[in-house]
């Protein structure tokens, strides 16, 4: 493998890893609200944040590239504070990446907090534990298993992503080009060799992945009833 | 003094309470599922959002005339569920210091080892509560709501889920924090016998409404309320072991104007026992009965009867016992048919033939 790729790897763990941390970041306050909310916007929000399951990657692209762009609100907010326009960067890419990968994040957190019983969370109330700190000392460690296999598919999700990242970032080596665009590149230049060299190891680095967080992520027996 | 008078509609549910509990001892409340009383704990605990006061002494946890609101996590209390919610990813020790660590300098202070001591769980520390079986882990999460150094113990029915086996066996640990720990309780149980055993005080619970409130005796005695309807309405009686006599397998319980044989008690001479003599045990005589296998009788004065269609209580105030609230009072039940060929009359001299009394507060 040459240079052009080992940058194109180095790039893809860069966008997943920030991202994974920005989907972590974000994705486990909303997933809290979404499990423990009455409101009746709750409905809506979860089927904004479900969108991009059923979406083509490439409707959300676009209306992100439009967004973005020059004309689009975030683009001037952006242009405003002097950060520049976002499609075909980096930073652009993080942002369409964390959106799209949204609910493989939400969905299994917030799946493991309404797991949670109502009555660990009082248990802390009267145990003196205020309401953040029910969260970080009960909630969290419980919601564990749904933290991880958070963590993993928002990962994956963010490796394997092609639409969204062909649509805002392009193709530029160094910047926007990750490897899945790397290897639709490839296979447009007839380069099979190069292809089946970064497909495969996609396909093992996945299987990898999931194999490690089918392991990793069994609950400990009896532990999760009670 | 507790003071709680909390007011709460929860569709076709309404509670409307004005309580005071004494600040020491248990305080049962007792009634029918879907009376409230779970709802009137949690209440108090600040679980659920009721609208009115409650005060723990000078300590004023909720009060809306002045838009005062503690937060459950900032009243000093421990709270016991039916199904000990203990916390699965922390052992038995990290779980007793979950709230220690979180309380004031009183909890930190606090004999924890005593605790521990108390409900037999030295052995149990290292152990995760998947581990552990019903009745440890109902003993386990009594401990994490004492560690925290509590001014209130609520329990809400910490027996109802667990077998009779169980039951038996936390049964003399609820008993020992009664009599060991200066520490009020609030308890609420559906279960009558639980109520004979450990409460001092009654609350009547009926459809959100407090139906009576006092000491426990004194309502047990009561022919008006709907606990004397019950198969199992009886009284019950404070007395001390006064004497052993093994010949025969008995022991006599002492109390101020009389005292009564039951089955022999491993109890020391002198050790506090509750006596239970149901209404159904007890049934009367006009003369002494001379010749009679009957071993306790009492004189008794006829306080009042009710009657319905075939059965009649009667409220019998043991004679030696005194006159006032204080008075050994029993319950008997009797057809009405005997009331009426007797011609009982309330101020009659009666004798009381006791066929059975239940004796509680076994020691381990």
């Amino acid at each position: 493998m040459n240079e052009s790729t080992w940058t194109t790897i180095g790039l893809t763990a860069q966008l997943a890893g920030l991202s994974t941390l920005l989907l972590l970041l974000l994705g486990t306050p909303l997933a809290w609200w979404l499990a423990r909310t009455r409101s009746p916007v709750k409905p809506f929000v979860a089927s904004l944040v479900a969108m991009p399951l059923v979406l083509p990657p490439s409707v959300l692209g676009f209306y992100l590239l439009l967004l973005m762009g020059p004309q689009g609100l975030v683009g001037q907010f952006t242009q405003a504070l002097g950060l520049g326009r976002l499609p075909f960067t980096f930073g652009g890419l993080v942002v369409a990446s964390v959106l799209y990968s949204m609910p493989f994040v939400v969905q299994p957190i917030a799946q493991a907090f309404e797991a949670i019983p109502e009555r660990m969370l009082e248990a802390a109330a009267t145990l003196r534990a205020s309401r953040l700190d029910r969260f970080f000392s009960v909630a969290l460690p419980l919601a564990r298993p749904g933290l991880v296999t958070a963590a993993v598919l928002g990962f994956a999700h963010s490796v394997g992503e092609f639409g969204v990242v062909l649509m805002i970032g392009g193709n530029i080596p160094g910047q926007t080009r990750v490897l899945s665009v790397a290897i639709y590149e490839h296979v447009e230049a007839s380069e099979f060799d190069q292809a089946h060299q970064l497909a495969a190891g996609l396909v093992l680095f996945s299987l990898l992945v999931l194999v490690t967080l089918y392991r990793v992520n069994r609950v400990p027996r009896g532990e999760a009833a009670s | 003094m507790i003071e709680a008078s909390l007011r709460l509609q929860r569709g076709d549910f309404k509670l409307d309470v004005a309580l005071q509990l004494p600040a020491q001892g248990v305080s049962a409340l007792f009634g029918p599922s879907g009376c409230g009383k779970t709802t009137l704990l949690r209440a108090l605990a600040g679980l659920e959002r009721a609208s009115g006061r409650v005060a723990l002494g000078t300590e004023v946890w909720q009060d809306d005339i002045t838009g005062h609101w503690l937060p459950t996590h900032r009243r000093s209390l421990g709270y016991v569920t039916q199904e000990a919610a203990l916390f699965p990813h922390l052992d038995v020790r990290a779980n007793l210091d979950y709230g220690r660590r979180r309380s004031g300098p009183t909890a930190q202070s606090f004999a924890l080892d005593a605790v521990v001591e108390l409900l037999g769980i030295g052995p149990l520390m290292q152990r995760r509560p998947s581990t552990l079986s019903g009745g440890e882990r109902q003993r386990v999460a009594i401990a994490r709501a004492l560690a925290t150094a509590p001014r209130l113990l609520l329990m809400d029915e910490p027996l109802a889920a667990l077998d009779a086996q169980r039951k038996a066996e936390i049964l003399p640990y609820l008993e020992r924090l009664h009599r060991e720990l200066a520490l009020p309780i609030v308890y609420v149980t559906h279960a009558m016998d639980e109520v004979a055993r450990l409460a001092d005080h009654l609350v009547l619970l009926q459809a959100g409404r407090v139906l009576a409130a006092g000491p426990l005796s004194e309502l047990l005695s009561r022919t008006d309320l709907p606990l004397a309807r019950q198969d199992d309405a009886g009284v019950v009686i404070e007395a001390s072991v006064t004497e052993h006599d093994p010949r025969y397998g008995l022991s006599r319980v002492g109390f101020a104007g009389g005292s009564l044989w039951v089955g022999e008690t491993a109890e020391a001479i002198g050790e506090p026992v509750r006596a239970r003599v149901l209404a159904r045990d007890v049934s009367v005589t006009k003369s002494r009965p001379t010749e009679t296998s009957v071993i306790n009788v009492l004189p008794v004065v006829l306080e009042a009867v009710q009657t319905d269609h075939s059965t009649a209580l009667l409220r019998l105030r043991v004679s030696d016992t005194g006159s006032d609230q204080r008075a050994v009072r029993l319950l008997a039940r009797i057809t009405r048919r005997s009331c009426e060929l007797l011609s009982l009359q309330p101020g009659d001299a009666l004798f009381a033939q006791i066929k059975g009394v239940a004796l509680m507060e076994a020691h381990r």
